[in-house]
C-alpha cells in the first residue's frame, strides 16, 4: 500500500514540475463579493431569506418572541399531522411546543436511539447555526446546541427548524466564515428533491419531504 | 511561427512503477467505448426518442441555469476564483494531497492511494470484505464509474446499490450512464416506468409515469437498504487540504443516508479534487449548484472530517486516485481538464451532445470535457483508439467554454488533442496528407499564390449554379453531404494586387 502511495505522489511530482506554467501561477483574484450588501439579522435580509426559503416550497413562518415560536412548531407539527416528534436534549426550552397530545422524545448524546426509532418518529425539531439569505440554505453544525447529530434530521420524515435572526446573513463567503468544519455540517436548502426525470424537480425523496422554517427575532 | 507544446511526458509504462506520470492503463475502468464516436454517433442519431428526450431536458436545464447565473452580478469574478484556485492546486497538488492525508489521519480518517482503477477497486472490495458485509450503498460517484467498481465488487460477491435515482434507473435498466450529472437522462418517464414495474421487487402494478410517483417509488424501494446499510461508497465533490473535510453535493438526500447512517464510510475520490483553504469552498459552492442543476443552492450539501464521535460512520476511508490524472497534470494547458468540477454545463449547451447523447462517446465522462479529458487520461494508442475520435465530436463552437464555471478552455484543448490524435498515427492518413499539403501551400506567399491558380478549375466544375456537388474521392466523403460553393473568380490577394484596396466596385467578385 505505501508502495502505491510513494508512486503516485512521485508521479504527480514530476507531472507537477514537467507541466509547470511558464509564466507561473498568478494570484487568485477575489473579486467577487465576499460580503453582502445587506446587514446581518436587518429586516431585509430576513425578507430575503423567507422569500427564497419559499421558492423551494419550503414553508416558513416568523416569530417574535419564544413563545411565539413554540406557537409556531406546535402548528408546523399539527399541520403535518405529526404526532410523535424528537428534540435534541438540548433544544431552547421556550420553543419546545406545549406537549398537550403530542409525544415528544429528547435524544440526549449519552442515549442515541437506533435508526428504527428514528424511523418511527413523525418529525424533528431543531436549531440551525448559520442562514444564507441570497440562496435560502440553512445550515446545521453536527452536536452545537439545540441541532443534534445528523441522523436526527435525517430519518424523520418532517424537519421544523428555527432559524435565529442574528444568524441570516446574506452570501455564502459570510455563512462559511463562520463555520466550524471540523464538526460535520448539513447544508439544507429546502426539502429533498429531484431533478432525474426529465429534468423536472420533483420535492421530497428520502430526506425528509417537508421542511418548516420558523424564523425568530 | 510557433508550435504546439504537447508536454507529453517520456516514459509512461504502466507495467511496473517508474515515478514518471502515467495513462489509465488500457483493459481498466469505463475511460473507453468499443467504437469510435462517428460510428456510434451514426447509430443514436437515428434513435428519435432519443433525440427527444435530450432535446427536452437539456433546454429546460440550459434556461435554469441562465435565469440563476444571470441573478449574480459577479459570477464572471467568482470563474475567475475558481480557475485560478484550481491552477494554484495543480502547482501544488502533491503537497497539498499529503497535507490532506495529514489532516483527515489526524482526524481518525485512513487515506489509500491507488495507482488506477483496477488497484482502486481492489481496495474499496479489501475494505468492504474487511467489515463482514457482503452489500454497500453508493453515492452517485463519476469516480466510481470511472474505475467500474459496482461490477469489480460483483466479482466478490458485494452487491452495490446505487441510490442516486438516476443511477438506479441506469442500475436497474442494466444500462450505462449518459450523463454527468442525471446518468439517465436518455430516459423519459414512461421508458422509467417500465423499468421500475420491470425491475423492482414488490412495486406497485398501478405505477403512474407521474414523476412524483416514480420518485416516491425509489423511496419506497431504497429505503429499507438505507436504514440496514453497514457499509457506504461514496465519490466526493471537493477535498479541503488545510482542514481535511470531505464534501459532497446532492440533492435527494440519499448522499446523506450513505454518509451518516452506516457504521464505515469509504470515499473514492480523484487526486484533482482539491481545494486548498476552507474558505475556497465558497466560490465551488456558488459555482457548481447554478452551473449544474440550475438552482441557487442544492437541496444538500455535506461536509465532514474524518471521524466524530457520536455522529455518522465510526470508521472512514479516503481512497486518493490516479488513473491517469499525472500524466494529464504533466500536460502544462492540458492540466486544466483537471479543473473541471463535474457540474455538466458544457454537456447541456453542447449542439453535438444534445444530438447524440452520452452514450456515442463511450467513456464515462461524454460531452465537450469528456471528449478532452477521456483521451487525456488513457492516452491515444492509435487511429484505431475509439477515444482519438474524441476530440472530432465537436464542432469548436465555443459555448462549452462560455458555460464552464472554472472557465476550462475546451475548444482549445479539442484542437491540441486532435494534434494529439493525429500524431498517434503511425503511417499518415489521405487527410493528414492533405493538411501537410497545405500546411506546405500555406508556409509560403510564392506557393500560396500558385494554389490559388487552381481555383480557377473549381469555377469550371461548378458551372452555372456556382455550386460544386460531387467531387471525386477522397473529396467525395465532403460533397457527398455538402456542396461546396464555387471559388470566386479573384481573390483576396489578386484583388489587392490590382486595386491596392481602393476598389469601391469590387467587380472580381462576379
Amino acid at each position: 500500500m505505501s508502495g502505491a502511495r510513494e508512486e503516485v505522489l512521485a508521479r504527480l511530482r514530476a507531472a507537477r514540475d514537467a507541466g509547470a506554467p511558464r509564466g507561473g501561477v498568478p494570484p487568485v483574484p477575489r473579486d467577487y463579493h465576499r460580503s453582502g450588501s445587506l446587514e446581518p439579522g436587518g429586516r431585509e435580509v430576513l425578507d430575503l431569506l423567507v422569500e427564497r426559503v419559499e421558492d423551494y416550497r419550503a414553508r416558513v413562518l416568523c416569530a417574535g418572541t419564544d413563545d411565539e415560536v413554540a406557537a409556531a412548531v406546535a402548528r408546523c407539527l399539527d399541520e403535518a399531522g405529526s404526532r410523535r416528534f424528537v428534540v435534541p436534549a438540548d433544544l431552547e426550552q421556550g420553543w419546545r411546543p406545549r406537549i398537550g397530545d403530542r409525544e415528544l422524545v429528547e435524544e440526549h448524546p449519552s442515549a442515541p436511539l437506533t435508526v428504527p426509532e428514528l424511523d418511527a418518529l413523525d418529525a424533528v425539531v431543531t436549531g440551525s447555526s448559520v442562514a444564507i439569505a441570497l440562496t435560502g440554505t440553512i445550515v446545521l453544525a453536527g452536536g452545537a446546541p439545540g441541532q443534534g447529530r445528523r441522523a436526527l434530521t435525517l430519518v424523520p420524515d418532517h424537519h421544523v427548524c428555527v432559524v435565529r435572526a442574528a444568524d441570516v446573513v446574506e452570501t455564502v463567503p459570510e455563512a462559511l466564515a463562520r463555520l466550524d468544519p471540523s464538526v460535520p455540517l448539513t447544508f439544507i436548502s429546502g426539502p429533498s428533491a429531484t431533478s432525474d426525470i426529465e429534468l423536472d424537480r420533483v420535492e421530497g425523496v428520502h430526506g425528509p419531504r417537508r421542511l418548516d422554517v420558523v424564523v425568530v427575532g | 511561427m510557433s508550435t504546439t507544446h504537447l508536454g507529453m511526458p517520456a516514459v509512461r509504462d504502466d507495467s511496473h512503477d517508474t515515478g514518471l506520470p502515467t495513462y489509465s492503463p488500457a483493459g481498466q475502468g469505463n475511460l473507453r467505448g468499443a467504437t469510435s464516436f462517428p460510428k456510434a454517433a451514426h447509430e443514436k442519431l437515428l434513435d428519435t426518442q432519443l433525440r427527444r428526450n435530450l432535446g427536452k431536458a437539456t433546454g429546460i436545464i440550459r434556461g435554469k441555469r441562465a435565469g440563476v447565473v444571470a441573478e449574480l452580478d459577479d459570477w464572471e469574478e467568482l470563474r475567475l476564483a475558481g480557475s485560478a484556485i484550481k491552477a494554484d492546486v495543480m502547482a501544488r497538488l502533491p503537497e497539498l494531497l499529503e497535507q490532506l492525508e495529514e489532516n483527515v489521519t489526524a482526524r481518525g480518517g485512513h487515506v489509500h492511494w491507488a495507482r488506477d482503477a483496477a488497484e482502486a477497486n481492489r481496495i474499496v472490495a479489501d475494505l468492504v470484505r474487511a467489515t463482514g458485509a457482503d452489500e454497500v450503498v453508493k453515492v452517485k460517484s463519476m469516480a466510481t464509474q470511472e474505475t467500474g467498481l459496482n461490477e469489480a465488487l460483483a466479482e466478490q460477491g458485494i452487491a452495490a446499490w446505487e441510490t442516486d435515482l438516476a443511477e438506479l434507473i441506469v442500475q436497474l435498466g442494466h444500462d450505462a450512464p449518459s450523463h454527468i450529472l442525471v446518468p439517465a437522462i436518455h430516459r423519459n418517464r414512461s421508458e422509467i416506468r417500465e423499468i421500475f414495474l420491470r425491475e423492482m421487487p414488490n412495486v406497485d402494478p398501478a405505477l403512474a409515469d407521474d414523476p412524483r410517483e416514480l420518485a416516491m417509488a425509489a423511496r419506497a424501494h431504497l429505503r429499507r437498504k438505507f436504514l440496514t446499510a453497514k457499509v457506504a461508497v461514496s465519490g466526493a465533490n471537493f477535498a479541503v487540504a488545510d482542514t481535511g473535510t470531505l464534501s459532497v453535493v446532492e440533492s435527494e438526500g440519499n448522499g446523506r443516508m450513505c454518509l451518516t447512517l452506516p457504521d464505515t464510510l469509504i470515499t473514492l475520490m480523484g487526486v484533482e479534487k482539491l481545494v486548498p483553504t476552507w474558505s475556497d469552498l465558497e466560490v465551488f459552492l456558488q459555482l457548481l449548484p447554478r452551473s449544474s442543476t440550475g438552482e441557487r443552492m442544492n437541496p444538500y450539501t455535506s461536509t465532514w472530517t474524518g471521524v466524530t464521535p457520536g455522529d455518522g460512520p465510526q470508521e472512514f476511508h479516503l481512497v486518493l486516485l490516479d488513473n491517469g490524472r499525472s500524466a494529464v497534470l504533466a500536460d502544462e494547458d492540458g492540466r486544466a481538464a483537471l479543473h473541471c468540477i463535474r457540474c455538466s454545463a458544457c454537456l447541456n449547451v453542447c449542439p453535438v451532445y444534445e444530438r447524440v447523447g452520452g452514450h456515442a462517446y463511450g467513456s464515462v465522462y461524454p460531452g465537450p470535457i469528456g471528449a478532452v479529458l477521456s483521451p487525456m487520461l488513457t492516452g491515444i494508442s492509435g487511429p484505431d483508439d475509439p477515444n482519438a475520435s474524441l476530440p472530432y465530436a465537436s464542432s469548436l463552437c465555443g459555448a462549452c467554454f462560455d458555460a464552464c464555471p472554472v472557465r476550462i478552455d475546451i475548444p482549445n484543448l479539442l484542437v491540441q488533442q486532435r494534434a494529439a490524435s493525429v500524431e498517434s498515427h503511425p503511417r499518415p492518413t489521405a487527410q493528414d496528407l492533405a493538411l501537410r499539403a497545405a500546411a506546405v501551400a500555406m508556409s509560403s506567399p510564392g506557393r500560396f499564390a500558385a494554389a490559388e491558380k487552381g481555383l480557377a478549375l473549381g469555377r469550371l466544375v461548378a458551372g452555372r449554379k456556382g455550386r460544386i456537388s460531387s467531387l471525386p474521392w477522397p473529396l467525395s466523403h465532403w460533397t457527398d453531404s455538402r456542396d461546396v460553393p464555387a471559388p470566386p473568380a479573384e481573390t483576396a490577394r489578386q484583388w489587392w494586387a490590382r486595386t491596392g484596396g481602393n476598389d469601391d466596385e469590387q467587380e472580381g467578385r462576379a
